[in-house]
């Protein structure tokens, strides 16, 4: 089977049942999504599938097939992925680090269709993914401030 | 309390050497603390702070630090990064004693080595207040050698140079010479002595107490290329889950394994040898599925046939638990503490009042589970591990392979979230044994459900408490009866009671004016897994005397700030001894007082902030509780807004916050801010509870944790500055935990008038009319 990732193509061999997941961190070592729960409960296996935000751990190889993924490690080369990296950084953003990947992933889904998000807007695109170290605050800052960067000519 | 008596335990070791067993296994964080307690004779002069830790500190630069010829410093972090922001302080205090540009400074991570490197055990929030010294002589003695270096380049005296932001001066002439240019003399030249070392001026710092520094890992974190315990990846790896014991000592009796190993990608199915009785860190019994992936390996799992043994512990219930401590907190119990006459005062109050209070079992759940990776070959072990006692893996990984700790290669890896977890390394070992038996890299992965099955818990307790009131209100009698299984008991499962950390977080030290107090703790043992949990047992302690003090204030009709500053009295340094309090965090009781005044303060500027006593409307209330621990001082202002469903929300939290020197302030707040979140977390939802010896929650869905729609959006921190850098370092991980969860149910009575005694809070706010 062939997947379409961070514009590359890739083949994989693995059962078609396989969680995309795992195909990425364990058959091909791409080791900046995380797992967190395995039952699309945390977000911390956050890619995107054709723009939108899913859960990788609960998505099939099979139906990765065909679609465009972009990871963490491919999000940096779209405008929206790189101003959520770098209001990230500014903001110091991470605590251990572990959940980050998923919630820049579910902001840049986020900032997508949203380029200027509400509070509302922000619970409902980022209540999917956990931070277990709290940095709530300031991930709410930081897509705030992506958001209005994003909005300059 | 653990005495050096010669009993024998089960395992038939004698007490002795099970306690030197257990030193010899290197920092156990409290339970190092107990032993020195219970080992020290009289006549031995007690040691404090990190020269109280196995192994010490260490200060030489010719360990920590390397200067290249390109310029580049390459600082070492012996302590573990799991989101403190150790990996950006640490090297920033070196960093300000060199003298360096922070941009031109690397960061390198230590492998476990605690006699190279001094002690590791990152833990009890100590890193910073146990290392400024030594790194700040580290730094000062580069410094110092750089400056010879240049000195003799030019054949001028070193009083005429001074090292300034990355380059040697000749003061006289403006000549410069860069770090890169003379590291390869200095590093000739000896090591200043410990004596001679000139430290900077505070005034002169450049980046201790200042803002504006990126995190070390930032970049790597937002662009997924940091590496966790979980992340390193080999061509020729296989994949590990595990089938454990679902009952702390359980075994298997039977299992049948033939379906698993003829699942899609599964390669191996293994017994893990069995288990030891005493739970320390030890692996548990299971049955590991090794597979091409985790998810393969996953799968494969869900074909095993196991038949458990579930032995002792397969009984346990949290119900029935609950029952016992509450029985156990109705009769006498151990005094730990006492003054006055407290039985006489009751009898002479004008009133009393009591009440109890539950705080059940938590789960650290942090975001990266367990997880490791181990590579075995040719007698030799190298672990991949996110771990907070580097030097206890090691130790572990070896004593489980048979080999010797100079074999056993530990690098530490960035922690996805620690919590105390992580100090615990059973699941490295269970890497080592695997690669051992597959003659391959093996990195084992707990699933979130094998987290929340097997950790090893935050305590149950239930605590008493009762307080004789005069005709004023004021507290005449305090009776406080703390009942909780003890983290000790991994070492010992007999030890049924507190040990001296334990008492120590905020039951035996209570900083209140009361003349007649009795504080007791009566026996309960463990049947579960119990170890440290961020800020511990300063959880349920802070939670049952926060929130009765805001009973009592109700009672009186009295302002709870008011009343609260009135309970703690003047002004006053307390001397941790006369409150039976031999642990006092490890710290010098002379040098580590409680200091009553820094208290009050952190509650008079909290309420101030947050302007406590202002009109809300219906439905929103504010609750205020203060806690000491880990030598800081925290005061808390929560606000609820409750709708007609009993709905929470919290639309803000003002915390004030007193640690003493400020290294790296953007760290201390966002510790803050994530224990605000954390500590909503734990009062809101967090519960683990167990039925026939089992952990009832298997995934998020049942342990559920706040999320950002579920967290206030208007998070305000205090932070106190201190009157200057001689004032001794306090801790800052965990402190902020204790207060939110009294805080917030005092909100929630300020609010509703309806007084949560049991946590989790869960739908408890919901109006009853
Ligand atoms: S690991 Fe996929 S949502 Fe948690
Ligand atoms: S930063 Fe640690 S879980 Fe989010």
């Amino acid at each position: 089977m062939e997947l379409q990732i961070n514009d590359q193509t890739v083949a994989i061999v693995a059962e078609p049942a396989l969680p995309l997941l795992w195909v990425l961190r364990d058959l091909l070592g791409m080791t900046g999504t995380k797992y967190g729960c395995g039952m699309a409960l945390c977000g911390a296996c956050t890619v995107l599938i054709d723009g939108q935000a899913l859960r990788s751990c609960v998505l099939t190889l099979e139906q990765a097939v065909g679609k465009k993924i972009t990871t963490i490690e491919g999000i940096g080369a779209t405008p929206v992925g790189a101003a959520l990296q770098g209001a990230w950084q500014e903001l110091n953003v991470p605590q251990c680090g572990y959940c980050q990947a998923g919630q820049i992933m579910s902001a840049a889904a986020l900032l997508q269709v949203k380029p200027h998000p509400s509070d509302a807007d922000i619970d409902a695109a980022m209540s999917g993914n956990i931070c277990r170290c709290g940095t709530y605050t300031r991930i709410r800052a930081a897509i705030k401030q992506a958001a209005d960067q994003g909005a300059k000519p | 309390m653990i005495a050096a008596d010669e009993s024998t335990s089960p395992e038939g070791l004698s007490r002795r050497s099970f306690l030197l067993r257990l030193q010899a296994m290197g920092g156990l964080v409290l339970v190092a603390d107990v032993l020195r307690i219970a080992k020290a004779a009289p006549t031995d002069p007690p040691k404090y702070g990190a020269e109280g830790m196995p192994h010490g500190t260490v200060d030489s630069p010719l360990v920590f630090l390397s200067v290249g010829d390109d310029g580049w410093v390459t600082i070492m972090v012996h302590r573990s990064e799991m989101g403190q922001g150790v990996r950006t302080g640490m090297p920033l205090i070196v960093a300000e004693e060199l003298e360096a540009d922070w941009a031109k400074v690397r960061v390198q991570q230590a492998p476990a080595d605690e006699e190279k490197y001094g002690s590791q055990d990152t833990d009890g929030s100590r890193s910073t207040r146990h290392f400024i010294e030594p790194m700040r002589r580290c730094g000062a003695a580069a410094r110092m050698m750089l400056e010879q270096a240049a000195a003799l380049s030019w054949s001028v005296p070193v009083a005429e140079v001074r090292a300034l932001n990355h380059e040697v001066v000749h003061q006289k002439t403006g000549r410069k010479l860069g770090y890169g240019v003379l590291a390869k003399r200095a590093s000739k030249l000896p090591v200043p002595a410990r004596d001679s070392l000139r430290l900077k001026s505070p005034q002169d710092f450049r980046y201790l107490g200042k803002g504006g520094v990126a995190l070390a890992d930032g970049h790597d974190i937002v662009t997924g290329q940091a590496q966790y315990g979980i992340d390193p990846w080999f061509k020729d790896m296989s994949f590990a889950v595990i089938a454990r014991s679902p009952v702390l000592g359980g075994s298997i009796k039977q299992f049948d394994g033939a379906a698993a190993a003829a699942s899609p990608g599964v390669q191996k199915v293994l017994q893990m040898p069995a288990s030891i009785a005493t739970a320390e860190f030890h692996i548990l019994a299971g049955v590991a599925v090794i597979a091409n992936s985790t998810g393969a390996a996953i799968a494969g799992r869900k074909l095993l046939k196991i038949e458990w043994e579930d032995g002792a512990n397969g009984s346990y219930d949290s119900d029935a638990y609950h029952d016992a401590l509450h029985d156990a907190a109705r009769r006498p119990g151990m005094v730990v503490r006492e003054s006055g006459d407290v039985d006489h005062a009751f009898q002479s109050s004008a009133k009393s009042i009591e009440a109890e209070y539950y705080i059940p079992h938590i789960a650290h759940a942090t975001m990266e589970p367990p997880a490791a990776v181990a590579r075995f070959t040719d007698g030799k072990c190298e672990v991949w591990a996110p771990t907070q006692a580097p030097q206890v893996t090691r130790e572990d990984v070896a004593k489980h392979l048979g080999i010797t700790p100079e074999n056993v290669t530990v690098h530490v890896m960035l922690l996805g979230g620690g919590f105390g977890r992580k100090s615990k390394p059973d699941f490295a070992t269970e890497a080592a044994l695997l690669s051992q038996a597959m003659g391959r890299p093996v990195k084992v992965t707990w699933t979130r459900e094998d987290d929340l099955h097997h950790d090893f818990l935050h305590t149950v307790s239930v605590e008493y408490l009762k307080a004789g009131m005069d005709a004023d209100g004021k507290v005449s009698a305090w009776l406080h009866r703390s009942v909780a299984p003890s983290l000790a008991t991994l070492f010992d499962p007999k030890i049924n009671h507190e040990v001296p950390p334990e008492l120590g977080m905020g039951f035996i030290n209570l900083p209140f004016a009361i003349s007649n107090l009795r504080l007791e703790n009566p026996e309960a043992s463990a049947h579960c897994r119990v170890g440290w949990f961020r800020s511990v047992s300063n959880i349920p302690h802070a939670f049952a005397i926060q929130s009765f003090v805001s009973e009592l204030a109700a009672s009186a009709n009295k302002n709870h700030r008011d009343y609260l500053l009135e309970l703690i009295g003047p002004a006053r340094k307390i001397d941790p001894r006369s409150q039976q309090d031999s642990w006092n965090h490890g710290e010098s009781p002379e040098r580590y007082p409680v200091d009553t005044g820094r208290l009050r303060h952190v509650i008079e500027t909290v309420t101030q902030e947050a302007e406590w006593g202002k009109t809300l409307a219906r439905g929103r209330g504010q609750g205020l509780a203060a806690h000491y621990s880990f030598l800081s001082y925290t005061a808390v202002v929560v606000e609820v807004q409750i709708d007609d469903a009993g709905r929470i929300k919290i639309p803000r939290v003002d915390v004030a916050f007193d640690c003493g020197p400020q290294v790296n302030p953007d760290r201390i707040r966002s510790q803050l801010e994530g224990a605000v979140i954390m500590g909503i977390s734990l009062a809101m939802f967090g519960e683990i509870t167990f039925k026939r010896g089992r952990s009832q929650q298997d995934n998020f869905h049942q342990y559920r944790v706040t999320r950002i729609n579920e967290a206030p959006t208007d998070i305000r921190l205090h932070l106190i500055p201190a009157t200057d850098w001689s004032v001794p370092l306090g801790g800052v991980g965990e402190p902020g935990i204790p207060p939110i969860a009294p805080a917030l149910c005092n909100a929630i009575f300020a609010a509703t008038g309806k007084r949560i005694r049991r946590l989790p809070i869960k739908d408890q706010a919901k109006r009853t009319t």
